[in-house]
This record gives C-alpha cells, structure tokens and sequence, in this order.
C-alpha cells in the first residue's frame, strides 16, 4: 500500500464531517462564513497532524489503562499552543471562532483518530493520516461555510456578491441553515460515493 | 521496536508524571512568547477603536485613564486642547447579554461617534445596531435633550425593527457612559 493512500483517505473515503461524521459541533456552529470554516479547519489540521505525531512516537510509552488521559492531554496542549498563536497574531479570526478553538480539545476527529489510527500505526502514516484528515475536515467546513455566507449574507470570504441592502436567504447564517446545509451536503456526497463507486 | 509498557501503577504515574511535565514546559515556553503580541494585539484593538469614535488626538489614551463601575474614560487631546472622552462602556441586557461599546463623546457632551465592540446579539436582527441606519442617529445629538431611551419607553430614539431588546441595550449602555461622563466632567453635568 503507497503511504499517499494514507493522505488521500481523509480526503473523501473516510471525509472526517460527511463520512465519519465527526466534529459536527465546530462544523455546524462556526460555518456561518467561509474563512471561518477555514481557520477553524487550519488549526484543527495542526492539532491533529502534532497529536498524531506525538502519540505514534509516545505509543509503546503509554501503559494502555492511561492512554485516554494521556492523549487529552497531548491534544490539549496543542489546542492550547494554536490558542495561544491565534490570539496573538490573528486576534480577528480567534474572535470569530471564540469558545471553539479551545473546544478542537474535545473534538471527537482528534481523539478518533489517535485511538483508531496513532496509537496503532508509524509515525510517517500518521502523520499522513492526521493531514489528510485535517484538510479533509477544512475542505469540507470551508465548503459549507462558502454555500452559508453566499445564501445568508450574500458574500464570500468577506467579499460582498451582493449589494449592501440585497435580501439574503437570512436563515441559512442562524443555526437551523447550519443543519439543513449539512444535511443537503451529506446526501450530495453518498451520492457521489455511490456513482463513483469511491 | 520496544514493548509497550505494563499497566502497572508505577508505570501509568510514571508516564502521566513524565508527559505532564514536558506538556507543562511546552506551554510555558508557547506563553511566554505570545504573551507580548497578544498584549499589543489587545492594546491596538482598543486605540483603534478610539480613534473611530474621535476627531484626531496626539495624547497618550493610556495617560488619562480612569475606570469607575467597570466603565472605562479616555480623556483626549490634540495639542492640549481637548479633543473629547472616549467611553469603553457596557451593558447586560443585549438580548444574547453581554454587549460592549466604545462610544466617543465631545468636550461639550455630545456624543461623536459609537462603535460596537463585542456583542452575541441574533445575527440579521440585533446584529443590525452596527449598522449606519440605526447608529448614525446618535451623531450629533446630546444625551442632556435627546433622551437615550427606544420611543416605545419615552426617549428619542428609533428603535430596530425586531430587535427592540438590542436597541433598549444599546441606549442602556450609552447612558452608562454619559453617568460616567457626568461624574469625569464638571462642565457637562452643570455643577461647577
């Protein structure tokens, strides 16, 4: 098996938000504009590459009974570093994306993929691993947050489609939009899954 | 390649102990180098603000720094004639709560400019006090006879359509700030 296989499966076999259905707190609730989807989907990418580093070096070092523990906090402490960075160098974005950076700590894709991939695998897979399942998961919101700011505020990565006082399909940037467009999304995707045979 | 550890006691301490501590070190270094750019970042956030709700200045807003009930007055000037107060002021009763303000206010008491700093109000509804079409109402107008409060409650001011809980929260926390000015600014209050 080519180590690429390990990169590619995030992308869209095992896509952590339409697939695995994984991390839906951050990807329903941040999405209401692309370049949230996109930071959020950066930073999470970077917990998830250096956790999955972290714990397929540490993984023989880890008695089983604690490994729990020890992962949440490998995965803390980067969540806390990204936290950290953000405030200091993009504090717009950390307002953004507010209580949900110190959330990616109890995203589920993290410690998923560190129980179901890390602590099993290489270093080189996992690393592989941990980055096409964070682009995997930033492709994905950033695509979501595009379909909900174009269709509730009329604009993309902050660049206005429409004019200032056009009416927007409002709902699509008030939670229940976040629902239906994932929904929508979901379904568009397993048919792609089923067509293409992926 | 080794074999993983046992979970014995003295292991599973061992290693939580271990990797705590190298953890704890990793953030330590992490803090101390973002401490000051998340300093600066928080300061610049603030000036500028200061600066959109106030004519030109060259004073130091740090300088003339004085805090009471959690309302913060910059007191301003431009080659010592005073330009104006800027206002860092607050309310509780946003309709998602907490909703700051830095609203800037003239030497004679009327208010300049506002700006929203932080609210959680319902986007498309609350959301639209930002907007020119309810704020730029204030331009101008002195709080001494143009009375903060919605028209529905008495006051002067038209209220958002929908979202007459953020408006009222919006002239809460302005009349908070023009208190404050009172107490700062004999002139204004009239008791000199």
């Amino acid at each position: 098996m080519g180590s690429i296989k390990y990169f590619t499966n995030g992308l869209l076999k095992e896509n952590p938000t339409f697939v695995i259905v994984l991390g839906t707190c951050p990807t329903l609730a941040i999405t209401t504009a692309a370049v949230n989807g996109l930071g959020m989907g950066a930073a999470t990418t970077f917990v998830l590459v250096f956790s999955n580093l972290f714990i397929s070096l540490l993984k023989n070092l880890i008695p089983d009974k604690v490994r729990i523990a020890a992962f949440i906090l490998v995965i803390a402490t980067f969540v806390t570093i990204v936290d950290l960075v953000m405030k200091a160098y993009t504090p717009d974005l950390y307002k953004a994306l507010g209580i949900f950076i110190p959330l990616i700590v109890v995203n589920c894709i993290i410690l998923g993929r560190a129980e179901a991939f890390a602590q099993k695998n290489g270093i080189w897979p996992s690393v592989l691993d941990g980055l096409g399942m964070g682009l995997g998961f930033t492709l994905a919101i950033t695509l979501m947050g595009s379909i909900r700011e174009i269709l509730g505020n009329g604009s993309i990565f902050n660049i206005r489609l429409l004019s200032e006082n056009a009416t927007t399909i409002l709902i699509f940037v008030l939670p229940p939009g976040a629902f239906v467009t994932y929904g929508f999304l979901i379904a568009i995707m397993n048919r792609i899954k089923l067509k293409f045979n992926i | 390649m080794a074999k993983k550890l046992e979970s014995t006691l003295g292991n599973m301490l061992l290693s939580l102990v271990l990797l705590s501590m190298v953890m704890s070190a990793a953030l330590a270094f992490v803090y101390l180098r973002t401490k000051g750019p998340i300093e600066a970042a928080a300061q610049q956030k603030e000036i500028a603000a200061i600066r959109q709700v106030l004519p030109e200045f060259d004073s130091d807003p740090n300088a003339s720094k004085t805090e009471q009930d959690g309302v913060i007055v910059y007191r301003l000037s431009k080659q010592n004639q005073p330009v104006g107060y800027a206002i860092k002021t607050f309310t509780e009763k946003g309709f998602g709560g907490h909703i700051e303000i830095m609203a800037g206010f003239l030497p004679d008491g009327s208010i300049n400019s506002v700006t929203v700093l932080t609210h959680k109000e319902t986007p498309g509804l609350g959301t639209k006090m930002t907007d020119p079409k309810f704020s730029d109402q204030f331009l101008g107008k002195n709080p001494a006879d143009f009375i903060l409060k919605v028209k529905k409650d008495g006051g002067k001011v038209d209220a958002i359509t929908a979202a007459t809980v953020s408006s009222r929260a919006y002239c809460d926390a302005l009349q908070r700030a023009y208190s404050a000015l009172k107490t700062v600014n004999d002139t204004i209050s009239g008791n000199q």
